[in-house]
């Protein structure tokens, strides 16, 4: 199978240039001037450049602008309207997986038929707002387009429909005729606007169209609504009240299966032919010789495959051709005889005019019980995923799908699951949705989901937010730093200190914080005080998730404890800070320099062994590089010499004071 | 990105009270295209609804009831917005607006408080860097003060009569500095304050005294989102998180006089005031005792599976919206 080739509105390879590179779920297509200078080089060498994109705007003195086109595969999560069937059948997904496996038997079974009816109503819906989309729009394409859907969607649930009856419920034969009328009452409707006029004319039975209303009647098995319109007809034309009589009879005594199970097949198939006997004298003897309009129904009701073929325009299908007939000659077919059948009525009805459309050989895969054709005929017509996606989730549900391994490891269910998701992925708010799919792909799900919710753009905290959620949720810690980094990047950037902090401490990342605390140490050096005092005069335990951190907090409250004037507690805290390493050594200098002031106080605050301490901090500190440039300055050497006299001549006055007898 | 502002009729209220059978389904009555995602609304008036954007933007819509239109009536552009030094300014969303008629005050991601006033070109007054880190939602306290909620888990009072950029008073949380998304004030005892958190946790504050919570309830499993009092009868909260649950909490005790829904429209305050004050004079919502008083939680949505993002509720209805693409209205909330 070939994929049509995508033409991509607006690049033109002849005038331009062009290159690709594959995304998640897009291609990007560029115009680049590479190569330009050769002259027109061959598509080959284009794409041989494939992986070394450059946006061509880039390059001085390009001529023109150049353009980058997204180009997506999957068009429809686009569509407005469609997106009520993603949000609702995700629901009723997610509902399928989660319901009890065990319920065995006739409930599951009924469990399981209620999951596909719902399914089912969701696409009713969403057709009937694409139809009233369709008739309100002016503009022409829209409508055209919400028309195409209105009739990709009414197929959609006609193959779902069937595969309902045939696989879901596995109906047997009885029932099977009785879901298969239904199912061609529901489906076909070109007949309906006709069936309605003829309904609400003054005199049915003059009506031009009433015998075609009556053979709809009979072809759908509609007895009741046949006899009651033919009732009118002997009413207003006495003379074939005899004939009327014994046709009305015939249609009432008809036997049809019932969904009860008060008669057995056998049963059935006896009465059936009795019956069928009857009308087969009744037609041979010429009572209906004189209205050939009876006559052919009497001929229809013995399953007259060509009196039947003459109604093909009333019919519009094969599958109501196979419906009607088996109505009239084999009531009680099984569900494995209906291949024959459907084969022989579809080329009876075709009549080798016109080749069967895809629609058709996918109802005819059906017929034959061959699932897999069913699902692989749908997937290459249908544009997008989530059809396929959905019924084979359902089918594995019914534990209907071997589950013989595709070639690259998983199976149907989950290749097709992760298609749909991926698919999602590419939409703005849809991916949500996504996220649930890949949940329940136990192979691959976890990796490709992994994979695209990296991708997703965050323009908003609270989008942020939850994906972070969802990554926190299953244990995608590397996602989870990964998204909070680049939030706190954005943060820094934008000099949002508080924030940045509140990201690296939900990601737990120490060296995160440590840049921040650095960013805060470098305000503080240029500017002389701290920026955000709320923030860090209220780091609680989270101060811990660093050294920086921690450093930055606890130097914030030496300069409080100044502030207070609790000169004590100050001295301590700030030798603390250096000599159990907090502060990093580049800041030694600064603190050192914060003592001054409590070392010039009046009073006596460094003790003798502070005072040591205080020394040997800053001899470590001068000492470790004797030839750096700072050390030349003459302010630093300034600084330098006086901590030292200052240092020296604390030293001495406590000295002077420690050894002063106490008591005075 | 298609984002739209919509007005939707959900069925008749006038008769509500009745039987509270179901009217329908709400239907669309109009709708207008918006910039941005939106991320916090609230009627300003009758007429008009203010909105806030993810572009920074403020926006007042009017809604024309007789030919059922809306149209934008005024913008404030840059509300919000970050000072990037090496490309212009961006904007920076706009996280919570709350309205006084006619003041407006809206605070974003980028640690701004903003005042307007709805007829009023230019802010009244802007205090910039508010807050260093983001500002989620804010609330009026009284007509003069605001309460602001951060991403550092402060919760802040303001006082807009002064002039200097500081708060007046600041809360935290004890322990981890968890992000608050949400507050909001009781509406009759006005220093009883609830917030929600990032944890899901629901804080319940007394701003008279202390600086931590009274108490702290272990809701949601995840981020809570919104947290609302409800207006009329304010012993009942309602609280919607990221784990797709809404709970309705219930500390009202089993009085017999329980005050009526049959009320239509705004607050009979003079009613219920009377009542408030024939309680117990501790509000329940600050009481320790676990179990002298009983309160009854509910969880309101039988299958959750995805966030639900906001929630309203006046009088018996309650209205909330999911990540689903869905909004919810309960017509009977009480029955």
């Amino acid at each position: 199978d070939t994929v049509p080739p995508q033409v991509v509105p607006g690049a033109d390879s002849s005038s331009r240039q062009l290159c690709f590179a594959w995304g998640p779920a897009e291609v990007l297509v560029c115009e680049t001037l590479f190569g330009r200078a050769g002259g027109s080089r061959s598509r080959a060498d284009a794409a041989a450049r494939v992986l070394t994109v450059s946006v061509a705007g880039t390059e001085v003195g390009a001529p023109s602008s150049s353009r980058v086109f997204v180009v997506r595969r999957d068009q429809d999560i686009y569509i407005q309207t469609l997106r009520k069937l993603f949000n609702e059948s995700h629901g009723i997904f997610m509902g399928l997986q989660r319901s009890e496996e065990e319920l065995a038997g006739k409930s599951r079974k009924a469990q399981l038929v209620q999951v596909s009816k719902n399914y089912r109503s969701v696409i009713r819906a969403c057709m009937e707002d694409m139809h009233q989309a369709a008739v309100s729009t002016r503009d022409a394409a829209l409508q055209a387009q919400y028309s195409t859907q209105v009739s990709i969607l009414s197929a959609m649930e006609l193959i779902w429909n069937l595969c309902e009856i045939l696989f879901i419920e596995a109906a047997t034969a009885g029932p099977l005729l009785l879901r298969l009328l239904d199912w061609v009452r529901l489906h076909v409707c070109d007949v309906d606007s006709m069936v309605r006029e003829v309904l609400s004319s003054e005199s049915p039975s003059k009506h031009k169209l009433f015998w075609n209303v009556v053979d709809v009647f009979v072809l759908q098995g509609r007895m009741d609504e046949a006899r009651h319109l033919l009732s009118k007809e002997a009413s207003a034309n006495p003379t074939s009240m005899n004939m009327y009589k014994i046709l009305d009879d015939l249609m009432k005594k008809m036997p049809v299966p019932s969904l009860s199970n008060t008669q057995t097949l056998t049963e059935l198939e006896l009465k059936w032919q009795h019956w069928h006997e009857e009308c087969q004298r009744y037609l041979q003897d010429g009572t209906f010789a004189s209205n050939p309009h009876m006559e052919s129904i009497c001929k229809i009701l013995l399953g007259d495959e060509d009196a039947i073929l003459e109604k093909k325009e009333l019919m519009t299908t094969w599958y109501h051709f196979l419906v009607t007939r088996l109505l009239y000659s084999h009531p009680t077919v099984k569900p494995m005889e209906l291949r024959f059948y459907a084969q022989s009525s579809m080329d009876l009805f075709l009549g080798g005019e016109s080749s069967p459309e895809p629609l058709d050989l996918i109802l005819m895969a059906a017929f034959e019980f061959e699932m897999h054709q069913v699902i692989k005929e749908c997937s290459i017509v249908l544009s997008n995923w989530w059809f396929v996606a959905h019924l084979t989730d359902l089918l594995d549900h019914c534990k209907l799908l071997q589950s013989h391994n595709l070639y690259f490891g998983s199976n149907m269910r989950e290749f097709l699951l992760l298609e749909y998701a991926s698919g999602l992925f590419s939409h703005h708010s849809l991916w949500q949705l996504g996220v649930d799919y890949f949940d329940h792909c136990p192979e691959f799900g976890r990796v490709y989901l992994e994979l695209h919710i990296e991708r997703i753009p965050l323009s908003t905290e609270h989008k942020a937010l939850k994906v972070l959620r969802i990554c926190e949720q299953r244990q995608m810690q590397e996602q989870v730093r990964s998204i909070c980094k680049i939030m706190a990047m954005k943060a820094l950037r934008n000099n949002r200190l508080g924030s940045a902090l509140s990201w690296s401490i939900r990601a737990k990342d120490a060296a995160f914080a440590t840049l921040i605390s650095d960013r805060f140490l470098k305000d503080y050096c240029e500017r002389g005080y701290f920026s955000d005092l709320d923030l860090i005069d209220n780091l609680g335990p989270s101060m811990l998730l660093s050294d920086r951190l921690t450093f930055l907090g606890k130097y914030r409250e030496f300069h409080r404890l100044y502030g207070e004037k609790r000169f004590p507690e100050a001295a301590r805290l700030l030798l603390t800070l250096m000599t159990a390493h907090i502060a990093p050594c580049s800041f030694w200098m600064t603190l050192l320099t914060d003592a001054l002031p409590l070392l010039e106080q009046k009073e006596v605050i460094f003790s003798a062994e502070q005072t040591y301490e205080l020394m040997r901090c800053l001899e470590d500190l001068t000492a470790g590089n004797p030839d750096k440039q700072k050390f030349q300055d003459d302010i630093e050497t300034t600084k330098v010499e006086m901590l030292r006299l200052a240092l020296a001549r604390n030293l001495a006055r406590v000295i002077v004071k420690e050894g002063t007898v106490e008591g005075s | 990105q298609d984002n739209r502002i919509s007005i939707w009729s959900a069925g008749d209220l006038g008769n509500a009270g009745l039987n509270g059978e179901y009217h329908g389904e709400p239907h669309l009555l109009c709708d207008i295209q918006h910039n941005g995602d939106v991320m916090d609304m609230q009627f300003l008036d009758q007429e008009r609804i203010v909105v806030a954007s993810s572009t920074g933007t403020v926006t007042i819509f009017r809604h024309h009831q007789n030919n059922q239109t809306l149209s934008a009536n005024h913008r404030w552009e840059r509300a919000h917005y970050h000072v990037d030094q090496d490309t212009s300014c961006g904007g920076a969303a706009c996280t919570g607006v709350v309205c006084n008629n006619p003041e407006i005050v809206t605070v974003g991601e980028d640690g701004r408080i903003n005042l307007f006033r709805a007829d009023q070109k230019d802010a009244v007054r802007t205090i910039d860097n508010a807050d260093s880190s983001t500002l989620h939602a804010v609330t009026f306290l009284r007509t003069t003060e605001i309460l602001t909620v951060n991403s550092i888990g402060q919760l802040k009072i303001w006082d807009l009569r002064q002039q200097r950029n500081e708060p007046s008073q600041i809360f935290s949380l004890a322990g981890d500095r968890v992000p608050l998304h949400c507050v909001d004030r009781h509406p009759n005892q006005q220093h009883i304050v609830a917030t929600g958190g990032q944890d899901g946790m629901l804080s319940i504050w007394d701003i008279r005294q202390g600086t931590m919570p009274v108490s702290l309830l272990n809701a949601h499993e995840a981020e809570m989102w919104e947290v609302h009092f409800h207006p009329s009868d304010p012993d009942h909260l309602f609280t919607c998180s990221e784990d797709g649950s809404l709970w309705h909490w219930d500390t009202s005790t089993n009085v017999s006089e329980k005050p009526s829904f049959l009320h239509q429209g705004g607050r009979s305050t003079a009613y219920l005031s009377h009542t408030a004050i024939n309680q117990s004079v501790v509000s329940a919502w600050l009481s320790n005792d676990p179990t002298k008083d009983r309160m009854e939680i509910t969880n309101l949505i039988p299958n959750q599976t995805l966030s639900v993002n906001s929630l309203d509720v006046l009088g018996p209805c309650l209205v909330y919206g999911t990540d689903a693409e869905a909004i919810y209205v309960n017509r009977q909330l009480f029955a």
